[in-house]
């Protein structure tokens, strides 16, 4: 087994890996920005080394930086959490050449993945469904309106080498693609350095599913149920649940066949996700992307199956077979998961500041994976989230009470949070009839004007 | 004559008016980051943009004047 893992991340999540790490006897190193040497995840860790300064291209994305605390602390292993390197083929390539141990896919999954078109261009060769769209780039406005044009309105503008929604926008006649299109490749650029922009046919009343797989040591790929994650504010997730309340059996068992194909077609391993779009009205889905990493909303699949999806990602980059029986696989129960971010709970816009009372709901069936304690202060150099909260109960009627009774427990004060939106989507009709599509929020919150 | 102020703690990304604008109700001025998003800041009402207080690159604290607008 591993001697020691190095923790490339921050927050909840590197709090989280840690704590598996640590359960299962292996060193956990930590690497932190000067922002936040005072947050848990420092102190949890056996041994923490600063980065570098509070932007992440001076700390959490400086490669070279990571690479050298792990050569100092001597560590065995790297897990990316997600977001920052997680996702950067050419870094996990770096740290296999350094001779360590990367708790991740195969670079050129990540890479195959990485690209939006590529990966649809591939999953379409493999036989999974995949939206009307763009099999190249789109790379000027008369090339975007000669391929809305072939597609029909509406489409959906997106970055190729995208993520976290950010450039991403629906688009229902030739104007908004011309305001769209120029927007979605500015900021391609600016975040992802990459232009390449593609359009797909846009689903209106869509769910945004996902089924999370796990490439095993051994080549198999199996699937572990799924996640619906359509309550979304700006393209990002807000709450998730498992098991699906939009999806059939017939539906799930499709979806979970396309995703062991998808895996299988890029010779997957560990722990990844792959993202679909159900269309609501023909009961169909097509594939979305593939996140090669571990997701933010893993904790719903650990509780209603039982496994804990950190320890398989370690045992499996260690070449071991996972701790479960992957033909056994069992959901029982249900689980919603509520993701607590520092923003204003009416236009959710960022709310930094210092955290002076931070209280947890505790008790049977809830689990709150936090990144942040009372007396550290939320800076505006990361994303706004600051815990997940989740609960595990018989059925979803009694995952949403107990979730309702959690979220009014939950106490945060200084900056401003989402929790009073959490209560009011955890009462609105469409979130607890289960009948909601990515819109829900869009409804709850209607634009002013 | 309208002064808009900072709603929040945030990095200044780009200014993309200018003073002496001309600029309109709902006019883009200027594109704050904080937190991995960006918040555009509008024009509230038409008018001549008078004064400009921000420069890329400026750290800007809640309340923090932007620009006036006569």
């Amino acid at each position: 087994m591993l001697e020691s893992v190095l923790v490339a991340n921050r927050g909840e999540i590197a709090r989280r890996v840690i704590r598996t790490v640590r359960r299962m006897g292996i060193r956990a190193i930590a690497v932190y920005s000067e922002a936040d040497a005072d947050l848990p995840f420092v102190r949890e860790a056996d041994e923490a080394v600063l980065l570098g300064p509070p932007p992440p291209a001076r700390s959490y994305l400086d490669a070279e930086a990571v690479i050298g605390a792990a050569r100092r602390t001597g560590a065995s292993a790297i897990h990316p959490g997600y977001g920052f390197l997680a996702e950067n083929a050419s870094f996990a390539a770096r740290v296999m050449a350094e001779g360590l141990i990367w708790i991740g896919p195969p670079p050129p999954a990540i890479e195959q993945m990485g690209d939006k078109i590529s990966a649809r261009n591939l999953m379409e060769q493999a036989g999974v469904p995949v939206a009307a769209g763009s099999r190249e780039p789109v790379t000027d406005a008369a090339a975007a309106q000669a391929e809305a044009g072939r597609l029909g309105y509406p489409v959906m503008i997106k970055a190729a080498a995208g993520g976290g929604g950010i450039g991403m926008s629906a688009a229902a006649n030739a104007a908004e693609l011309r305001a769209g299109f120029e927007t979605a490749r500015s900021r391609a650029e600016r975040f992802f350095g990459n232009p390449a922009i593609l359009l797909e046919r846009y689903i209106e009343h869509a769910r945004h599913v996902e089924v999370q797989i796990l490439g095993l040591a051994d080549g198999r790929v199996v699937a572990l149920g799924e996640r619906d994650c359509s309550v979304q504010r700006r393209h990002q997730k807000v709450a998730e649940e498992t098991p699906s309340p939009g999806i059939t059996p017939g539906l799930r068992h499709r979806m979970q066949a396309a995703a062991v194909r998808a895996g299988e077609a890029v010779g997957y391993r560990g722990a990844g996700t792959v993202e679909c779009l159900v269309d609501t009205a023909a009961h169909d889905f097509v594939f979305l992307e593939m996140n090669t990493r571990l997701q933010v909303e893993h904790p719903v699949t650990e509780l209603v199956t039982g496994i804990d999806l950190v320890e398989q990602q370690l045992l499996i980059a260690a070449g071991q077979p996972v701790s479960f029986d992957p033909l056994a696989v069992t959901v029982s129960g249900h689980a919603i998961e509520l993701r607590v971010y520092a923003e204003d709970p009416r236009r959710f816009l960022p709310s930094p500041g210092v955290i002076a009372e931070w209280t947890e709901p505790a008790g049977p069936g809830i689990r709150v994976d936090a990144g942040y304690a009372a007396g550290n202060e939320v800076t505006t150099f990361y994303d706004p989230l600051l815990a997940k909260l989740c609960v595990h109960r018989g059925s979803r009627e009694e995952a949403l009470a107990l979730a309702a009774e959690a979220v009014s427990a939950f106490v945060i004060t200084g900056p401003k949070t989402n929790l009073p939106f959490l209560a009011e989507l955890l009462e609105s009709s469409e979130f607890t009839s289960g009948a909601y599509d990515t819109s829900v929020i869009a409804r709850l919150r209607p634009a002013p004007g | 004559m309208a002064e808009i102020r900072a709603e929040m703690v945030a990095n200044v990304w780009k200014v993309v008016a200018s003073e002496g604008d001309q600029v309109h109700d709902g006019d883009t001025l200027v594109i704050l980051e904080s937190m991995k998003m960006e918040i555009p800041v509008l024009a509230e009402g038409d008018g001549i943009l008078t004064k400009l207080a921000v420069a890329e690159g400026d750290v800007i604290q809640e309340g923090d004047l932007i620009a006036v607008i006569g």
